[in-house]
């Protein structure tokens, strides 16, 4: 299959109208580890011919690490950008693989005018499920370990905790809980910004304990549903010398995978 | 009535008279400076306000993250709740000068047995939580659980702890001497107790001993009981133990945002507004503001109420993810340092007048920029918190002041910001490369 990625302002200069917007977001666009995602989530939309765009250049970073940070300003511009983008477009739904674009421009846009009906990609790809859209095959990971953590901005933030589970379960795999899960789940250590610096003095990095957490169930796969996630743990499985016998992965890499997209 | 019966029914009313007068007096005060704080709508209904109550503070949910410790503090807190029954009793005996007033009133009908009835629940309860106040003081010293040894809990903190944990066992040794001795009295003038068991028990071993030192013994458990009553309503404002009230109002003012919402702040969306489209005229009321929180003045009244009915029971620290791994942060410490600010401002207002201002504040004195830089926004210590307090919005609004009014940012973060500003990405790259991703599609 050819795969294709529709950009918002092509469409729409050819007079069509998307169902949905697939939100790419900064991580996404840029980092090698979660271009991966984005190109299975890409894989999955195509495969199930769903009507997306992207809005590819016109998209700016949401503004999460500066509103976090605790730079309103930033966060300020690149929202209003953003909204006015998105309104101009008439966008009404809205796709993300990323839980820190979806908590924002879910909880935070509409304060500023922009509603949309926003979904994280494990809950769309659970609706999918669900729906029949999509059938999953078992086949890769048939008795595999896995194990889930939790995003913060996913769980806590927006109590999301069963939707990357079930995606996990349509895989025909061992889906294994740690004690530390839900939203008793240890932060990777990536949110508030906290990707972007050094750690404060401490004793430990925080996505170290995470792994070691993690770990405790020997996983073969550590599955997760978010691109700060995704890197903090792949880190943290490297330091721990274990990059060959545990991966991390996100959930549409594990559809994409188990589908041979 | 005895001469020596109008004597007590004097002090009783003093004692109690000035007990609630010194108590209202530093409530007002707590209520004032929780007012100190800036407006904020919680937007909840009341359907959801009165279940959270019923959730969180009466059926002690998140309490129940960790068993162990949530059902030994349910025997103290049921215990509290169902001595308030013989508490009654005690202030109309202590106001008219009677004994076991309601006891004798109901004498011979149904009330009577269920007054018993009630009596031998609260005895039960109050051997219970004598065993659990003996756990929780081992807890605090023998055990040395780690989230009550860190290094905010250091002097008066502790202290606190193990004064309201004695204060626990001085009333049911009162309680029991009380209902003990009256028993024993009751032996020896009806054959018979009054039908409560465990002080019946009691009262059946001490029925030898004379009259007139069993009269003292139930007098001074009395007295004793009501005095620690009194002293404990005079403590618990200056007391971490306010949560026994507080958690009400505080979990009745539940935010019913999803927890990942940051409160938005009109006055910069304005300003962006403004500069993005000049038509755009930025409403008159927001001349002159400033950016987040540098004191207790800056956050709002919710804020400042976590503060205070804050317990240092520690869960939020022990599930931080900064403060497992060493960092300084300890959100609890977040909510102590908002409590003595504001304790210290009330102070000073008091000693030198209403318009002093001292040259502290809350960001800087109290709580360091280390401290803010160290969380990751996570939620987690909102989500342990048994009373609905969000130490991380006091972390955010001061994180707000330290960046926006003192410039105080790391410049790895300097670098995210004008990467942002410039790329519309945190890292250095070009708008323009955005879709380079779809070249590994095919």
């Amino acid at each position: 299959m050819q795969y294709k990625v529709p950009v918002l302002s092509e469409l729409v200069a050819e007079g069509k109208t998307p169902d949905v917007i697939f939100w790419v977001g900064c991580a996404g666009s840029f980092d090698q580890r979660a271009q991966r995602v984005t190109v299975a989530f890409t894989k999955i939309l195509n495969q199930l011919n769903i009507n997306f765009a992207v809005l590819g250049t016109e998209e700016a970073c949401t503004g999460d690490p500066a509103r976090r940070a605790g730079n309103e300003f930033v966060f300020q511009m690149l929202a209003q950008q953003n909204i006015a983008t998105l309104n101009g477009y008439g966008v009404k739904k809205i796709l993300t693989t990323c839980p820190h674009c979806f908590n924002i421009i879910k909880n935070e846009y509409p304060a500023l005018g922009g509603q949309y009906e926003v979904l994280h990609h494990s809950t769309y790809l659970q609706q999918l499920i669900n729906e029949g859209q999509l059938k999953v095959e078992g086949g890769p990971f048939k008795g595999k370990r896995i194990t889930y953590h939790d995003s913060c901005y996913l769980g806590r933030a927006n109590e999301i905790y069963e939707a990357p589970r079930s995606v996990i379960e349509a895989l025909d795999a061992d889906l294994v809980e740690i004690d530390r899960s839900k939203a008793n789940g240890l932060c990777c250590g990536a949110g508030g910004a906290q990707m972007f610096k050094e750690d404060e003095p401490g004793d430990k990095r925080i996505n170290i304990q995470r792994t070691e957490q993690l770990m405790e169930v020997y996983p073969d796969i550590i599955a997760v549903a978010c691109p700060f996630c995704n890197t903090m743990l792949t880190d943290g499985v490297k330091n721990e010398n274990k990059q060959d016998e545990i991966k991390v992965v996100d959930i549409a890499e594990l559809v994409a995978q188990a589908n041979k997209y | 009535m005895s001469f020596l019966t109008i004597i007590q029914i004097i002090f009783f009313i003093a004692l109690v008279g000035t007990t609630f007068y010194l108590a209202f007096r530093k409530f007002k005060e707590i209520y004032d400076n929780v007012n100190m704080g800036k407006p904020e709508t919680i937007n909840s209904t009341m359907g959801f306000r009165i279940k959270s109550v019923l959730l969180i503070a009466f059926g002690q949910k998140k309490m129940f993250k960790i068993t162990f410790p949530a059902l030994l503090h349910l025997v103290i807190y049921a215990s509290f709740c169902i001595t308030q029954i013989e508490l009654i009793e005690i202030f109309i005996d202590g106001f008219f000068g009677t004994h076991r007033f309601i006891y004798h009133l109901s004498e011979g009908t149904f009330i009577n047995s269920f007054y018993i009835f009630v009596i031998n629940f609260i005895e039960i309860l109050s051997l219970l939580t004598l065993f659990v106040t003996i756990a929780f003081i081992l807890r605090r010293t023998i055990f040395k659980i780690n989230r009550f040894n860190k290094p905010e809990m250091k002097g008066w903190a502790t202290k606190d702890g193990l004064i309201i944990l004695a204060a626990e066992l001085t009333l049911i040794t009162f309680i029991f001497m009380m209902n003990g001795g009256d028993s024993a009295l009751h032996i020896q003038e009806h054959g018979k107790d009054y039908g409560f068991i465990l002080s019946g028990v009691l009262g059946s071993m001490l029925s030898d001993l004379p009259t007139g030192l069993l009269h003292f013994i139930e007098k001074l458990g009395w007295w004793g009981h009501i005095i620690t009553v009194m002293a404990f309503i005079l403590y618990l404002p200056y007391s971490k133990h306010l949560h026994i009230l507080l958690a009400f109002p505080n979990t009745f003012f539940t935010r019913p945002e999803a927890k990942g919402e940051m409160r938005n702040m009109p006055a910069i969306q304005h300003e962006v507004q403004s500069m993005m489209d000049p038509s755009f005229v930025v409403p008159e009321t927001e001349g002159e503001v400033q950016f987040g929180a540098k004191d207790v003045y800056d956050l709002s009244w919710k804020s400042l109420l976590d503060a205070y009915t804050c317990t240092e029971c520690g869960r939020c620290t022990a599930a931080c993810p900064a403060n497992q791994t060493g960092k300084k942060l300890s959100p609890r410490k977040i909510m102590m340092d908002t409590r003595d600010r504001m304790e210290e401002i009330a102070a000073c207002k008091k000693e030198h007048g209403p318009d002093f201002v001292d040259n502290k504040t809350l960001l800087g004195d109290y709580i360091t920029g280390e401290e803010l830089r160290a969380c990751t926004t996570c939620n987690a210590c909102v989500e342990e918190c048994p009373v609905s307090i969000s130490p991380l919005n006091i972390i955010l609004e001061l994180r707000r002041n330290l960046i926006m009014e003192q410039s105080d940012s790391p410049a790895e973060w300097n670098n995210v910001f004008a990467n942002m500003e410039n790329n519309q990405a945190p890292w250095q790259f070009s708008p323009s490369d955005r879709l380079n991703w779809t070249e590994e599609l095919n």
